[in-house]
């Protein structure tokens, strides 16, 4: 197994490439993910090696492009579909909440539903109104339906080959801000990161701190300007189903917890975090648990977008707020 | 911007020879029996319902040509995706009387033992299509020699769904056929407020194929224009459009009143274009039925479905199931989830 420096696009191209070598089943399709490669370049390379049979440009229409997923999934395909921006990723609520989700539990097992759904999400890149969104919180509420979501070029990879192995639809978000962000060492060839575990990246005694995808970088500058505090951070890289354990565990032993999302607060996923929180562990708690996220506004245009997000001051405020309690 | 027109079989049963279709005894035997058995499964599900033993229910009653016709029309290999009216073609298509009770008596147990290619009742209107179009591109992609084939109304023609559906088939020259079952009303909404098309195939055009007209009440036109469109389909010509023109004799389901949106006089106009009626004089014409084979098969079904009703309403759904199927590994949450349930169920028993 050799190890290349990857930035997060290279190793979500490198898991395609492979899983779709593996696995003749694997399909990409979306909107320009064939000829050009995708928008942002996550599909490049694969129309010239595996063809317009299997990375297919669709015409532009994202509850098409996920019904017909749908259909080709029910009939023992594995597409992975790509909705070019987040912001559009409403369109595809309807397929997903009413059939993909579902298709396993109507139909009793009879039928089920290996779908992908990938797409780019997060602000922090200058962009136009509906390319700087958080919405994970729309797919976490439907069950049935996995969602995913990495901080690094190697999870990436890794999460990717598992969601696209699932057997049940998952939606993998993929935060824009680190699509070139840094490289790191990315194995080539087979490897996967389970679904459903998030990761302990530091290990802490006063506070948990609980993020996942572009938060989770937010975070780690924040941890530089609180160098004094003994914080555990936590990336949970899936967001449903949650990884109750490592929540729990951690904050058990913290007794103090930070949440940082990109998600607007109201119904944000730090909101269930804390339910879990009070129902499994609220005796440990020290401190009431603090959430750093959007706020409950669209996100701004990027003259104001810089105001929306968390960064690294406002977490290390919420941190020291929370261990002086 | 027009449409062909198919009729065989005319309202007094007078048939267009030069089209009939060169069918035998037991085939024409069996679309009648198979019409006959869904009406009597519709009427029955209608009083099982009045008596509060059936959820709400959508009755096929004089729709039961389109659905018959089209599904026999098909192959066992071929995808049939259905909206919600559909039993008829879920008869023809042999999936159990009582497995459908059991769905529409509110539990998804019935699709346990669902026979292969045949998909779940699409309650969302149009989503099917999407489905539809898809199985149908797999098939192609994989060099399969089947065809798909998705049921909607007309209604279903406003929605979103159903333009992505027709042009990604469009595009892609996948192997649908699309059944348009033209009730002449999506609930209360007659036809004519629904588009302003002159006619609902005609859309088809627009996406770069065809689509055609047929009277929905002639069980030989839907049969005969389904199989050329499976063929075609099969044989790489791509998707088509049929529009059957139809009508609903009963109201939308069991929670509507049909009297408030459209007038008795025009229920007894259709009346006098009933399939059943229809295809039982030319099986007489023939000499092939009477009375007492009419008499017969009567009570032969009166007796399929008093047992299929039975074994449906003796059927009890394990609590597990509602957990069970959401994932195809059970999550930690819903597995505290059930317990939490399973802890409730035993205290209310306790009681």
């Amino acid at each position: 197994m050799s190890l290349a420096k990857l930035n997060m696009v290279q190793a979500i191209n490198l898991a395609l490439h492979e899983e779709m070598e593996h696995d003749p089943t694997v399909l990409v399709m979306g909107e320009d993910v064939g000829v050009d490669g995708g928008v942002f370049r996550v599909t490049e390379g694969l129309l010239s090696k595996f063809g317009s049979d299997r990375v297919i440009d669709t015409p532009l229409a994202e509850s098409g492009i996920v019904g017909t997923a749908i259909g080709m999934a029910v009939s023992d395909l594995k597409p992975v579909a790509e909705i070019q921006f987040e912001g559009f990723s409403y369109m595809t609520i309807d397929q997903l909440a009413a059939h993909a989700s579902r298709i396993r539990y109507r139909s009793r097992g009879t039928y089920h539903c290996p779908l992908v759904i990938r797409a780019p999400y997060g602000g922090g890149v200058k962009a136009l109104e509906h390319h700087s969104e958080a919405v994970a919180t729309f797919f976490i509420h439907i069950p049935g339906l996995k969602v995913v979501i990495p901080s690094s070029p190697y999870d990436a990879k890794g999460l990717l080959i598992s969601s696209i192995r699932d057997p049940d639809p998952v939606f993998f978000f993929e935060p824009k801000k680190l699509y070139r962000a840094f490289k790191e060492e990315v194995p080539e060839g087979e490897y996967t990161v389970p679904l459903g575990v998030g990761k302990k990246l530091t290990e802490g005694e006063d506070l948990t701190l609980i993020a996942w995808g572009a938060m989770v970088r937010v975070c780690q500058e924040a941890m530089e300007q609180v160098k004094d505090l003994s914080v555990e951070l936590i990336d949970l890289r899936t967001l449903s189903p949650l990884d109750d354990k490592i929540i729990i565990d951690s904050v058990k032993k913290t007794g103090r917890v930070v949440i940082v999302h990109e998600e607007p607060r109201t119904l944000g996923p730090g909101a269930e975090i804390i339910a879990r929180i009070n129902e499994k562990a609220f005796l440990s708690l020290e401190a009431p648990v603090k959430r750093v996220t959007g706020f409950d506004v669209p996100v701004p245009l990027p003259k104001l977008e810089d105001h929306y997000l968390p960064d690294a001051a406002k977490v290390a405020d919420a941190i020291r707020e929370v261990a002086a309690f | 911007m027009s449409v062909d027109w198919l009729s065989i079989l005319d309202a007094q049963s007078n048939v267009d020879e030069s089209l009939e279709p060169k069918l035998d005894k037991g085939t024409l035997e069996k679309f009648y029996r198979t019409m006959v058995l869904t009406r009597m499964f519709d009427d029955k599900a209608l009083k099982l319902q009045r008596q509060g033993r059936m959820l709400t229910y959508g009755s096929s009653l004089g729709q039961e040509a389109t659905a018959v016709g089209s599904a026999f029309a098909m192959k066992p290999d071929d995808w049939f995706f259905p909206a919600f009216r559909e039993h008829g073609v879920q008869i023809a298509r042999g999936i159990p009387l009582s497995l459908l009770y059991i769905y529409w008596m509110g539990s998804e147990d019935a699709n346990l033992t669902l026979p292969p290619k045949n998909f779940t009742v699409a309650i969302p209107v149009a989503t099917q299509m999407l489905h539809a179009v898809g199985a149908a591109w797999a098939a192609k992609l994989k060099k399969q020699n089947i065809a798909s084939v998705v049921y909607f109304g007309d209604g279903a023609t406003s929605e979103g769904d159903f333009h992505e559906g027709m042009n990604f088939a469009g595009v892609f020259k996948t192997p649908t056929v699309f059944i348009c079952q033209n009730n002449q009303y999506a609930i209360s909404l007659p036809r004519e407020k629904q588009t302003a098309s002159k006619t609902l195939a005609q859309k088809a055009l627009a996406y770069g194929f065809e689509g055609i007209q047929v009277d929905g009440n002639d069980i030989l036109a839907v049969y005969s224009v389904t199989l050329a469109a499976l063929e075609k389909a099969r044989s790489g010509g791509g998707p088509t459009m049929i529009e059957c023109f139809t009508y609903r004799m009963g109201p939308h389901t069991t929670s509507d009143d049909p009297t408030k949106y459209r007038l008795a006089a025009e229920v007894e106009e259709w009346k006098k274009k009933d399939p059943i009626k229809r295809l039982r004089i030319y099986l007489e014409k023939k000499g092939i039925w009477d009375q007492s084979r009419e008499d017969a098969m009567t009570k032969e079904i009166t007796e399929q479905i008093e047992k299929a009703v039975i074994e449906a309403e003796n059927y009890k759904p394990a609590v597990e199931n509602m957990f069970k199927y959401v994932y195809a590994e059970m999550p930690q949450h819903l597995k505290e989830q059930m317990d939490e349930l399973q802890v409730s169920i035993s205290k209310k028993k306790g009681e």
